[in-house]
């Protein structure tokens, strides 16, 4: 065997390796993932509290708007600030179908995810050719366009009142979303699958041209990957489980409300991601649930609750310079080098 | 939709010298915020997404001036020189300390005081919609052109915003700071080793922008309800604003301004619940076909 052949086979072996290592990885993620649906679906049975299961079905939709647009900050770089208009989408569009149409759920939520894509393909085709700031504030602008809509057109929508009377659940397959604890179960399922396809997405090597176009761009479009359409794919992706999301906030609130598609909502998204940090795929998970909560206790506690969470933001963006997640795991490294010398 | 009120509009003269009117009042006092929020991105290169506070402040200083004093020209004067303190103050205590790091740091801080200044003026001044009133020398019947009615105010407004237009463009081009600050644009180590301290600049020229928005908001104030949140549809539209004429031009600023008056103006009499929408297609056609904007240039 000549040394060229030797290096071949030590690389074709490597590369095995890192293919069955991913492999691996990939099982870990199911069964994690089947793990966290079954300690959630088992908490009914635990807990009596509603308002505990009301905290995890909100989880559901803000987690999944969250961690979407983590893909895109994260992940891509793309610092969208109108992502929130997909999930207004979502929650706009179920609730219209459901009530002007008289179809199963699946199809609804199918028909759904289907606008949705179709919408964010035709704003995201103008926008992700822009830079950074333009970028942002071009996905605003698209954000306050479709807010304006929304309380413009007041036959379609009902306007500021929103859509009211309630979204009918017709039961399919013995599923009834009238039913709280079966919505409480389809909402962590959602969430549950939907995390797990976009943890598939970020491990991809589509995830990781992501990460690529997020580090270098211009080099990423040298070796001849087509950036424009790499972040539009991502940028449609995202918007579907934004929408996803939606769909579920609507569920549970059994309407739709013009604040849904406010860009608060985006603004929220960035600051759960930047809460929770962007450098590890739950991150998004932890800030949603550290936000909620804190969103609950100020509420409740004071009505002047943007200087709280105002400063709460200050906190993290001045002081920590970086989310809560990001903190835990570069202690973890840390405390791992450290065994590492010491052993 | 109602294209029959803007053809008949368009028709006769009165109403088109009615609604050119009012579009330039929208224009203008966008422009003044606008040029505020271009003059901060092409110095420090970051985009002041609190700028629209500064347009509400500058009209809560103004309005409780104007209830103190009576005078309108200390109310104008009290809306600027307080906005203009307040950006310096952001700028050197709290934005200073993200320069050079992430977007999204950026954008973060701003958001966090979008909300705590949006909640100090509910605290300070209530939630419910307040209006200063219109100054009593401004109470004279209106002037009537080709049988358009014309407020004296308006005069007064577009004739502010044109002064700042022209002072800020020669101030700029010709005077000797104008120089050290397009200096410090281009490249601050530079400017900061030739002995001049940027950090002032810096600081200047954010004040100097907070002060043109909170001078926006003081000349609004009389023709416009105050309310906490204000300023955040005006932020929206003067971004548009720029977007449109050019990030870090002031005539693109100027003209694009203009531009989204008129369209506000004539919009709301053919679209009258499309108005917005109109103006984000606007931007979005300026965009799809210059993507710089009409009179920006190429950034590096």
């Amino acid at each position: 065997m000549t040394e060229l052949q030797a290096e071949r086979a030590t690389e074709s072996t490597g590369v095995a390796r890192i293919e069955t290592r991913s492999k691996r990885l990939r099982y870990v993620d199911v069964l994690m993932a089947a793990a966290a649906f079954a300690i959630l679906a088992a908490l009914p049975f635990l807990f009596s509290s509603k308002a505990l299961l009301d905290f995890v079905i909100r989880c559901s939709a803000f987690g999944l708007f969250a961690t979407s647009l983590n893909l895109l900050v994260g992940y891509t770089g793309m610092i969208s600030f109108g992502h929130g208009m997909f999930f207004g989408l979502g929650a706009y569009g179920f609730g219209l179908i459901m009530q002007r149409a008289a179809v199963p759920i699946p199809l609804a939520f199918l028909a759904t995810l289907l606008i949705t894509a179709c919408v964010a393909a035709v704003i995201g085709a103008i926008c992700v050719r822009l830079k950074e700031i333009y970028f942002a504030f071009v996905t605003l602008a698209f954000q306050m366009l479709i807010h304006s809509l929304i309380l413009s057109w007041v036959s379609l929508t009902g306007g500021d009142q929103g859509l009211r009377g309630g979204i009918p659940r017709p039961v399919f397959l013995g599923v009834d979303l009238s039913n709280y604890l079966h919505l409480y179960i389809v909402s962590c399922a959602l969430l549950v699958i939907g995390l797990l396809l976009m943890r598939q997405i970020a491990q991809s090597p589509f995830g990781y041209t992501l990460r690529m176009i997020r580090d270098n761009a211009g080099r990423a479009s040298f070796i001849g990957i087509d950036v424009w359409r790499t972040k539009l794919t991502i940028f449609v992706l995202a918007a579907l489980f934004a929408s996803t999301g939606g769909i579920i906030m609507s569920l549970f609130v059994s309407g739709a409300y013009p604040e849904f598609a406010y860009w608060t909502i985006s603004g929220e998204g960035i600051f759960i991601n930047m809460l929770g940090g962007v450098t590890t795929f739950l991150g998004p998970m932890v800030g949603t649930v550290l936000l909620l909560i804190l969103n609950d206790t100020v509420t409740r506690l004071t009505e002047y609750y943007g200087i709280v969470l105002g400063i709460v933001i200050l906190f993290f963006a001045i002081g920590l310079r970086k989310g809560l997640m990001d903190f835990v795991v570069e202690w973890l490294e840390q405390r791992r080098d450290g065994k590492r010398e010491r052993g | 939709m109602d294209l029959d009120a803007l053809t008949g509009c368009l028709a006769s003269s009165a109403c088109v010298v009615t609604q050119t009117t009012s579009g330039f009042i929208i224009g203008m006092l966008l422009f003044l915020v606008a040029v505020g929020l271009t003059l901060i991105f092409g110095v420090l290169k970051v985009v002041n997404f609190s700028h629209g506070a500064f347009y509400m402040f500058g009209a809560y200083f103004a309005m409780t001036a104007y209830q103190v004093t009576g005078s309108f020209a200390l109310a104008m004067f009290c809306g600027a020189a307080g906005t203009a303190i307040l950006g310096l103050v952001f700028e050197r205590v709290f934005m200073s300390r993200v320069y050079g790091r992430d977007v999204l740091m950026q954008l973060l801080v701003c958001y966090a005081f979008v909300l705590i200044f949006d909640d100090m003026v509910r605290l300070i001044w209530g939630p419910e919609f307040k209006s200063m009133g219109m100054p009593a020398a401004f109470q004279v019947p209106p002037l009537f052109v080709a049988g358009g009615v014309v407020p004296p105010y308006y005069l007064l407004l577009i004739g502010v915003a044109l002064a700042v237009a022209a002072i800020l463009g020669v101030g700029l081009a010709r005077t000797r700071i104008g120089k050290v600050i397009r200096a410090a644009a281009h490249n601050p180590g530079m400017v900061s080793a030739l002995g001049t301290n940027t950090g002032l600049i810096y600081g200047g020229v954010f004040a100097l922008g907070g002060m043109l928005a909170g001078l926006a908001g003081a000349l609004a104030a009389p023709v416009r309800s105050l309310t906490p949140g204000m300023g955040f549809s005006v932020l929206i539209e003067s971004f548009i604003v720029t977007v449109i004429g050019g990030m870090g031009s002031i005539l693109g600023a100027l003209i694009g301004a203009v531009l989204i008056g008129l369209i506000r103006s004539f919009g709301s009499l053919g679209f009258p619940l499309f108005t917005d929408g109109l103006m984000y297609l606007f931007m979005v056609i300026v965009l799809v076909s210059r993507p710089t904007g009409l009179f920006g240039k190429e950034l590096a």
